[in-house]
């Protein structure tokens, strides 16, 4: 296994009056797709949201590069390198898929600045967003928002991808359809923290694994052995989600 | 139809709705260019005031005191200038006029830096105390004026090339009132360039939608509304100036009493909307001045209930923005 890119350590969340997050441990090695998994109220969401800033630890460190990046605001959590696609895909709908593309490319001051064969490269993956390039983002279909959301993350060159269930309400064509994406990803050699409740889609991809429970990590390892080992599934995530996929 | 048109057609609907009511053609045409000056100077005060609260959901009560504070300062600036003002030639009017106006943009909007830091930044995400410490701004930037120019009504003459009227058939047409049509539809121009053109402008729309993800992509959003936030206030003291000379006087109490019309165009056209607060803007200075001839009795209540009725039709306002 390489190094660490990202870990937490003891991480503890607060939001409001509620203690969410009960000293979150794991870690993402580089070049790697880690799987977060958990059941629905886990603390997945809220542990990326911890990552990005947009909640504040109350304890533990979110390491990046051997830096604690818990105390830095959002804007420099990004800035050193982490794209996130949010729940909501965050896609802002009054945009065009263009002018969507446009901002998350830090660098670009215009949409020609953005680096044309990564942007081929992107439409390889997700065709229909370079057929609805000059369309605003609203008109867009479930499946193509999380499409653009992707997009987002990865239209230059980022240091770790945290991306929270991108196939969230998808017909399974469509999810075929990612998974290929996600395999085009990390033969690119990204690094990605993907939480995912599609158990297919965490075994197809997945290299290593962390599954969350009540705010706690509950089991590391690889995702292979986790993927043969069916009596850990159904302790782990219970019945019906490895059974129903 | 598309549904982002419609609320257009609420212009000229109004407009020609007035028509058989006013009876005569000129006195139309002489209410309709009112209201349509009227209108544009209402829309460059208020299309700050939306984007301040779309962008970080505050509630600005206190920008009202930059149309005054806007008003007095060019009132001073033109001072030493009246004579020469009053005889000057269109093109050398105008030309005096774009410091008078540099000057009162370029002192709201450095107020407005100030009263950001010191009076919004504590508050941010708190709407009680947002809008009583930001009406209480207001009160002391009021105080400040009487205190600094005295408590009494001050004319604003026009310049002498702005007065009177152009005659198109039998209406007479202040030309006042064309050039503060001119002004504001160029402002509301730059502004639509500016939010569709421009990467600042796209982040800005992008972050009233979704200000937590605009961060996650990596732009300060604090750092872009306090930009915003000093533009709005720099628009509000333009507006301020073409207010005070639509007026011709000025008092420390002028920005108070604007505020009530500029929160009704925002709530009309829907909270952080621009397209929404320059059709309500438009709507508001036409009713004002249909009614205040037809009716003016209840000309001071015309605009409430055509903000009733528009959130009757569409409770977010005229243009929903998405998220909110
Ligand atoms: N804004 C909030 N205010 C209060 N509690 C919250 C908030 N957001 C999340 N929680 C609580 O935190 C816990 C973890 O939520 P979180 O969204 O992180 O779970 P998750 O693992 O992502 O679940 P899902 O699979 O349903 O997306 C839940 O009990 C949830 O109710
Ligand atoms: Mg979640």
């Amino acid at each position: 296994m390489s190094d660490a890119l990202l870990s937490l350590e003891g991480v503890e969340t607060h939001i409001g009056r509620y203690h969410i997050l009960h000293g979150v441990d794991f870690a993402v090695p580089k070049g790697e797709l880690t799987m977060l998994l958990g059941r629905n109220g886990a603390g997945k969401t809220t542990t990326l949201r911890t990552i990005m800033g947009l909640w504040r630890a109350s304890a533990g460190r979110v390491r990046f590069e051997g830096a604690d990046i818990a105390a830095l605001p959002t804007p420099a959590i990004a800035a050193s390198g982490i794209a996130y696609v949010p729940e909501n895909m965050g896609i802002f709908t009054d945009l065009t898929v263009a002018e969507n593309m446009t901002l998350a490319a830090r660098g670009a001051k215009r949409l020609a600045d953005i680096d044309t064969a990564r942007l081929e490269w992107i439409f390889g993956l997700f065709p229909a967003l370079r057929k609805f390039w000059g369309s605003r983002a609203g008109v867009l279909s479930g499946g193509q928002k999380q499409m653009l959301a992707v997009a987002r993350a990865i239209v230059e060159p980022r240091k770790l991808l945290l991306i929270d269930e991108p196939t969230k309400g998808l017909a399974p064509a469509i999810i075929g359809h990612m998974m290929d994406a996600f395999r085009e990803l990390k033969r690119s050699g990204a690094t990605i923290l993907l939480v995912e409740q599609n158990f297919n889609f965490a075994r197809a991809l997945g290299d290593g694994v962390a599954v969350m429970d009540d705010g706690r990590i509950v089991h590391r390892g690889r995702m292979r052995e986790l993927a043969e080992d069916e009596a850990l599934q159904t302790r782990l995530l219970g019945l019906s989600l490895a059974a129903h996929q | 139809m598309n549904r982002a048109h419609l609320p257009l057609i609420l212009v000229p609907a109004l407009a020609l709705l007035a028509l058989p009511l006013v009876g005569s053609l000129p006195s139309w045409a002489t209410l309709t260019i009112a209201g349509l000056a009227m209108g544009m100077i209402i829309f460059v005060i208020a299309s700050g005031l939306t984007l301040i609260f779309g962008l970080m959901d505050v509630l600005n009560f206190g920008h009202g005191a930059f149309i005054s504070l806007g008003a007095y300062v060019a009132m001073a600036v033109m001072l030493p200038m009246a004579g020469s003002l009053e005889t000057a030639s269109f093109a050398a009017t105008l030309a005096m006029l774009v410091p008078v106006t540099l000057a009162a943009m370029a002192v709201t909007g450095a107020i407005g830096l100030a009263f950001e830091r010191v009076i919004i930044r504590p508050v941010y995400g708190q709407h009680l105390k947002q809008i009583l410490i930001t009406m209480g701004g207001m009160i002391v930037a009021e105080e400040l004026i009487k205190a600094i120019w005295g408590p009494q009504q001050i004319p604003l003459n026009l310049p002498g090339s702005l007065k009177g009227s152009l005659l198109v058939g039998e209406a007479a047409i202040e030309k006042y009132r064309l050039l503060a049509v001119g002004i504001g539809l160029a402002v509301f121009l730059a502004m639509l360039w500016t939010l569709n053109r421009t990467k600042i402008g796209l982040l800005i729309r992008a972050g009233v939608q979704d200000r937590e993800m605009v961060e996650s992509l990596g732009y300060r959003i604090r750092t872009l509304f306090v930009g915003v936030f000093v533009a709005g206030s720099a628009l509000a003291g333009l507006g301020g100036v073409l207010w005070g000379l639509y007026q011709q006087n000025i008092t420390a109490a002028m920005g108070a009493q604007v505020n009530v019309l500029i929160f009704i165009v925002i709530i009309i056209g829907g909270l952080g909307s621009t397209a929404g607060c320059f059709v309500g803007a438009l709507l508001v200075g036409l009713m004002a001045n249909y009614t205040g001839f037809l009716a003016p009795k209840v000309a001071l209540f015309s605009n409430i209930l055509l903000m009733t009725a528009i959130l009757l039709w569409r409770p977010q306002g005229l243009y929903p923005v998405a998220n909110r």
